[in-house]
């Protein structure tokens, strides 16, 4: 299929090198891709994956090595040098600015001074062209966030790149609209275009992807094609090891009924926000009931609905283990025996300036008040408590940290949501509601955390879990339900749901016409 | 010249400050950077053009001077806020404090001196039509800066790229450093202009309005100008009308307190204070706009990740 | 040359303690520029401005005076400060606490009872609230910017006294000056010690300093309020509520400028007046910083802010310098305070010619 040898590489690496004080978070990479070819860039959390790319785009300059461009060097010093030699890339986290339009988010992308309405027109064209419709003039605050992807990747195309970067495109993106990301790629490629695909999901990039590099701490640990590669294979080399199977998803048979929503609606609390329209949920001890969904779908809505930072009109529309607790706020339901875990770690489920054992008073003030208060209405703070609770909390859960109790923000993403998470299962709560627990962490520590709300519900407690991250919700669930635009689907067992399905449901749902909403969704 | 001219020239003259500290103000806040500072400004705008008006003899130059100094001030806000990333509502305090400390020292010896006035400059032709000729081109030149600062800053957003780009760091700091545009550099541009307007609108006080130097007699008005972008809903052809608005406030308590009616005269020199509240109590009852028209990294410290 | 800043990962705490006096220093190397630029002797200006007043026992005690509304006021507004709540209407709350613990002695002046002086002072704390209260209604129910609207208020309580003080409540037997009665001996806030000028304003100060000082500390109020300053979204996580925190910030601080007001007019007036306040409420916004929002920081910060004031005072009779430099001083310690602040969250670097993007921090 590749002529590796005979024909010069597009893009090459080597040696590449990038060094962060002591860290070397690129250490001596070598890459090739060729044209016309869609190359992966495989790699877990802190892989180094976006160093390298953040290098081959300018934002970065390289410690050592160099990159060859069509077998010359070339030295790209910011973005607009590498949009000049013809790389483009569509970053995870879109550059996007919500109060202005598709196309002036597009013409400050572009440099030189074109009228607006020029770029308007090629935007269009463009979008139509390559199957990702899009309307200049509508404002970014209104887009869902897969139209926003086309802004981003319309954006690079308009630069007529020959290599487009594309990190992680389908982690908000339904089955469907990944499936016409695809089709677009598909079609560059055939236009004789490379692309350099990020990614952490081994089945995209056995499907889509002729060649794949992988890293792990930095180095790059294989490179092959994924085709001829098992998943195994393929993860192995990622992670350099096995990584730990989760056990016990046999859950055995459901106990008393501890949270039940009816009928939840709640309007949107502001422009921007997603109403939630007649949820229905019951979960059970010893389930794990996970609600998948695309991001910005109402996820938040309704983990706040849940947790009691925001109060329904009809107390009976959630009861928890029995009483009446929509008009709770969120410390009476934490004395009722829930517990919560928000998807943002910072700057919500914990302060980032503050230490640990702060942290740990954050959530646990009112449920522990005998252990952590004393003094009667004063309240004063037993700090003697509180600092014996975080280290029992820090061993359990193995949290590594730099000092005996540092800031927050000192903890690397996967370290502190095992002690965000661990905070809440030291008080062994009966329900468990948590909002995207492995976002953004290391394999190890997601592991870790997923196998601790399996263990939660094996014990007899109730736990809800947030997910966009489908092998996520395959991996610890026993039934599975879909959010979308503010709507709950009922949910179902584990075991009889396909990817397909939540696919199709992810994309809309009204009384069994799934596909032909998806469809009315995508025909703008 | 009639009454009802006469009435509507004092207007004109109480507004044209608040128009100039507002709209530089408005661009400022439109790049994201919050400059409480606007009374520091304007006063040591008023303070300096008044000084150098009488060292040099020239009104003129007065102006000049204020403009200056507004701008260099403001750099003082630009070096904390932008470079040291400190506590932008604190440092605008600071700003504001500063200014009335140190135009209260420089002007001490000028207390009590007759001012010189900036004269009119009447634009040929134009200044002769019946009635608004007199008003609108007969006028001195801060005036004729404050209505094209208006024009100019509102082509400047909506219709050039340069501005396009302070939008969009005003909306997002960070994905606009993504993309490669120079925030930091734009920011102090955008305040720089905003010190040069306020600066300007203090040397309008000390030699147009009152052609006299008292100490803080800005009196709250660059208070009242930060209060008039947020009812802008910072757009600038909203900041003339409450400009206006707010002149014709000022004037009509004054007005009634030289009438001698019945209110007192402190019940009456607090109408613009008192309006001031309502009007931003009235914006923020629409909290949709508010949401809507805010920039969104307004205040936010800003610190490009490496 | 650039300045680069790196964001540390703990907040340093040796900077913490170090950066007021830094700020101080380059203060104090600002006046000496400022004198020199004056043609006056910088060694004797400074000496005159800081040294001067603390050399006499009487001169000690109308430090405290100074001292204790700028204290009482600073404690206030840093729990404000904390939780985010941006009071900048101090003085207006000053002004309305003291006209209203001046309503016993001025309307009711013949009433002698011991009870005069306590209800005074119970009178001006719920008027300070109150008036308080109304930006934190605004901002709690409209989200209304505070800032904007505590200062509005501010002119207005100035123009208010203004009218009261020259109007109904002018001292009849007074021949006409704007000023009330003097008060009546049981309406005067007395003295702490028999030698000394200084009055209970002060003792006042030091306690409210002591206790917010403890609150902040140990108890789990503290805790709320710093939370909430630092994040209120996850202040709503711990089930604390932004929204009654608006409130009792702002009516504690109003209490405790009201309480300062009419300490500060029995005490140390004994009549209102027209102008009551050299602009506490805003000095008092400096001590806070300076005290880094610390209640015991607030207690040296603002003695150190008094000295400013009476050195003012003493340089223009020794040195013939308007006193006016006073404010110059006040505002540029607070540049250099927020300058200096940087240090503590983040580590600067100089950097000279063209610097690699992305360089080793």
């Amino acid at each position: 299929m590749n002529n590796q040898q005979t024909e010069t590489p597009l893009l090459e690496t080597k040696g590449l090198t990038k060094i962060f004080g002591s860290l070397r978070a690129c250490d001596g990479i070598d890459l090739a891709i060729a044209p016309g070819e869609i190359h992966a860039l495989l790699g877990e959390n802190g892989a180094g994956k976006s160093t390298l790319v953040k290098m081959l785009f300018g934002v970065l300059d390289p410690s050592a090595g160099e990159i060859l461009w069509k077998g010359k060097p070339v030295r790209i010093g910011s973005p607009g040098e590498a949009r000049a030699t013809g790389v483009g890339m569509v970053f995870q986290h879109f550059s996007l600015f919500e109060a202005l339009t598709v196309a002036e988010n597009i013409a400050l992308a572009l440099d030189g001074n074109v009228a607006i309405d020029r770029i308007s027109e090629e935007a269009r064209r463009l979008s139509l062209e390559y199957g990702l419709p899009l309307d200049p003039s509508a404002h970014v605050a209104d887009l869902s966030v897969g139209e926003r992807q086309r802004i981003e990747i319309v954006r690079s195309l308009l630069q007529n790149p020959e290599l487009i970067i594309l990190d992680e495109p389908t982690s908000v993106l339904t089955p469907q609209e990944a499936d016409k990301l695809f089709e677009t790629l598909a079609k560059l490629k055939a236009e004789g275009r490379s692309v350099l695909y990020i990614s952490h999901r081994l089945e995209e990039v056995q499907r889509i992807c002729d060649r794949a590099t992988v890293l792990r701490h930095g180095k790059v640990t294989g490179a092959c094609d994924p085709g001829q590669e098992t998943p195994s294979s393929l993860a192995r080399m990622m992670v350099g090891g096995e990584v730990a199977e989760i056990s016990g998803t046999g859950l055995g048979e459901p106990g008393e009924l501890l949270i039940e929503v009816n009928k939840l609606s709640a309007p949107s609390r502001s422009p921007f926000a997603v109403a939630l329209k007649e949820i229905d949920l019951s979960v059970r001890a010893g389930e794990v009931v996970a609600i998948a969904g695309v991001a910005g779908n109402g996820q938040s809505e309704l983990f706040d609905v849940l947790s009691g930072e925001e109060r329904v009109s009809n107390a009976d529309a959630i009861r928890i283990r029995g009483k009446s607790a929509g008009q709770m706020g969120i410390t009476q339901r934490r004395l009722l025996g829930c517990g919560f875990v928000p998807e943002e770690r910072h700057g919500h489920a914990a302060v980032t300036e503050m230490p640990l054992t702060a942290n740990l008073v954050l959530s646990r003030h009112a449920s522990d008040r005998s252990t952590f208060l004393s003094g009667g209405p004063l309240g004063l703070i037993n700090t003697d408590a509180v600092a014996k609770a975080s280290r029992r909390i820090c061993e359990a859960m193995d949290v590594r940290k730099a000092g005996e109790d540092p800031a927050a923000g000192s903890l690397s993403g996967g370290n502190l949501q095992k002690f965000i998470v661990g905070r809440e299962l030291d008080r062994q709560p009966v329900v468990l509601v948590v909002n995207q627990p492995t976002w953004g962490v290391d394999a190890g520590a997601a592991s870790r955390i997923r196998q601790a709300l399996i263990d939660l519900a094996k014990s007899g407690s109730a736990v809800v879990v947030i997910s966009q991250d489908l092998d996520e919700v395959f991996e610890i669930a026993s039934r599975i339900a879909v959010i979308n635009e503010g709507r709950l689907s009922a949910p179902e067992p584990a075991s009889s749901m396909t990817r397909e399905r939540i696919g199709l449901l992810m994309g809309g749902f009204h009384d069994g016409t799934g596909h032909a909403h998806a469809e009315a969704l995508h025909a703008h | 010249m009639d009454m009802t001219q006469a009435i509507i020239l004092t207007i004109m003259t109480a507004a044209t400050p608040l128009l100039l500290a507002a709209i530089g103000e408005l661009v400022v806040e439109r790049s994201g950077v919050l400059n409480l500072g606007v009374e520091g400004m304007m006063v040591m705008g008023a303070v300096s053009a008044f000084a150098i008006a009488q060292l040099t003899g020239s009104a003129g130059l007065g102006a000049i001077a204020g403009l200056i100094a507004g701008m260099l001030f403001s750099l003082l806000f630009g070096f904390l806020t932008l470079t040291l990333v400190a506590n932008q509502v604190a440092t605008g305090l600071a700003l504001t404090i500063l200014g009335l400390g140190l135009s209260g020292m420089i002007g001490e010896s000028f207390i009590g001196l007759p001012g010189l006035k900036l004269a009119s400059v009447p634009i040929p032709l134009l200044s002769d039509i019946p009635f608004i000729g007199r008003l609108l081109f007969d006028q001195d030149p801060i005036f004729y800066t404050s209505i094209i600062a208006v024009v100019g800053v509102n082509w400047f957003l909506f219709r050039s790229r340069a501005g396009l780009r302070l939008r969009a760091i005003g909306d997002s700091h960070t994905s606009a450093h993504a993309l490669g545009v120079k925030v930091v550099r734009t920011r102090y541009l955008a305040v720089m202009f905003g010190g040069a307007c306020a600066g300007l609108a203090g040397a309008h006080l000390s030699i147009v309005y009152t052609p006299q130097w008292v100490e803080n007699m800005t009196a709250g008005r660059g208070w009242i100008a930060l209060a008039l972008v947020v009812f802008a809903s910072w757009r600038p052809t909203r900041v003339l009308a409450g400009a206006y608005l707010f002149g014709a406030v000022s004037i009509g308590q004054l007005h009634a307190q030289a009438l001698g009616i019945g209110i007192p005269s402190q019940f009456l020199s607090a109408l613009p204070y008192l309006a001031t509240i309502a009007v931003l109590v009235i914006i923020s009852l629409n909290r949709r706009m508010t949401l809507i028209n805010t920039p969104a990294s307004l205040g936010k410290s800003f610190v490009p990740e490496r | 040359m650039r300045i680069e800043l790196k964001k540390r990962e703990n907040m340093s705490s040796l900077f913490s303690v170090l950066s007021p006096f830094i700020a101080l220093g380059l203060t104090l190397i600002a006046g000496v520029i400022l004198f020199i630029s004056l043609g006056k002797d910088p060694v004797a200006a400074l000496y005159s401005f800081f040294i001067e007043p603390l050399t006499e026992v009487w001169s000690l005690h109308e430090l405290a005076i100074k001292a204790a509304p700028l204290i009482l006021i600073a404690v206030g507004l840093s729990i404000c400060y904390r939780s985010n709540n941006w009071n900048i209407g101090a003085e207006g709350q000053f002004i309305i606490g003291a006209m209203a613990g001046s309503v016993l002695p001025v309307v009711f002046h013949g009433w002698e009872s011991p009870l005069m002086l306590p209800l005074m002072l119970i009178c001006a704390m719920i008027g300070g609230g109150a008036y308080a209260a109304i930006p934190a209604f605004l901002k709690a129910r409209l989200n209304t910017n505070e800032i904007l609207t505590s200062l509005m208020l501010v002119y207005v309580a100035e123009l208010f006294l203004d009218w009261t003080v020259r109007g109904p409540w002018r001292n009849p037997e007074g021949f006409n000056f704007p000023e009330t009665r003097n008060f009546a001996d049981n309406a005067v806030l007395p003295r702490i010690i028999e030698t000394g000028k200084t009055h209970w304003g002060f003792g006042f100060a030091l306690i409210a300093a002591i206790v917010l000082w403890f609150i902040m500390r140990r108890t789990l109020k503290g805790f709320e309020i710093t939370v909430l300053g630092q994040s209120a979204r996850a202040g709503r996580f711990a089930g604390f509520s932004d929204k009654k925190m608006v409130y009792f910030a702002f009516i504690l601080s109003g209490a405790l400028a009201g309480l300062a007001g009419i300490s500060e007019v029995s005490g140390a007036i004994g009549q209102l007046r027209p102008v009551i306040s050299p602009g506490y409420g805003f000095t008092a916004i400096i001590v806070a910083f300076l005290g880094r929002l610390n209640p015991l920081g607030i207690v040296a910060a603002g003695l150190i802010l008094a000295l400013t004031y009476l050195g003012g005072e003493a340089a223009q009779i020794s040195i013939g310098i308007t006193d006016k430099v006073t404010r110059l001083f006040q505002g540029l310690l607070l540049f250099f305070v927020l300058g200096c602040d940087t240090l503590i969250h983040y580590r600067i670097r100089l950097i000279f010619g063209a610097a690699q993007k992305g360089s080793a921090a």
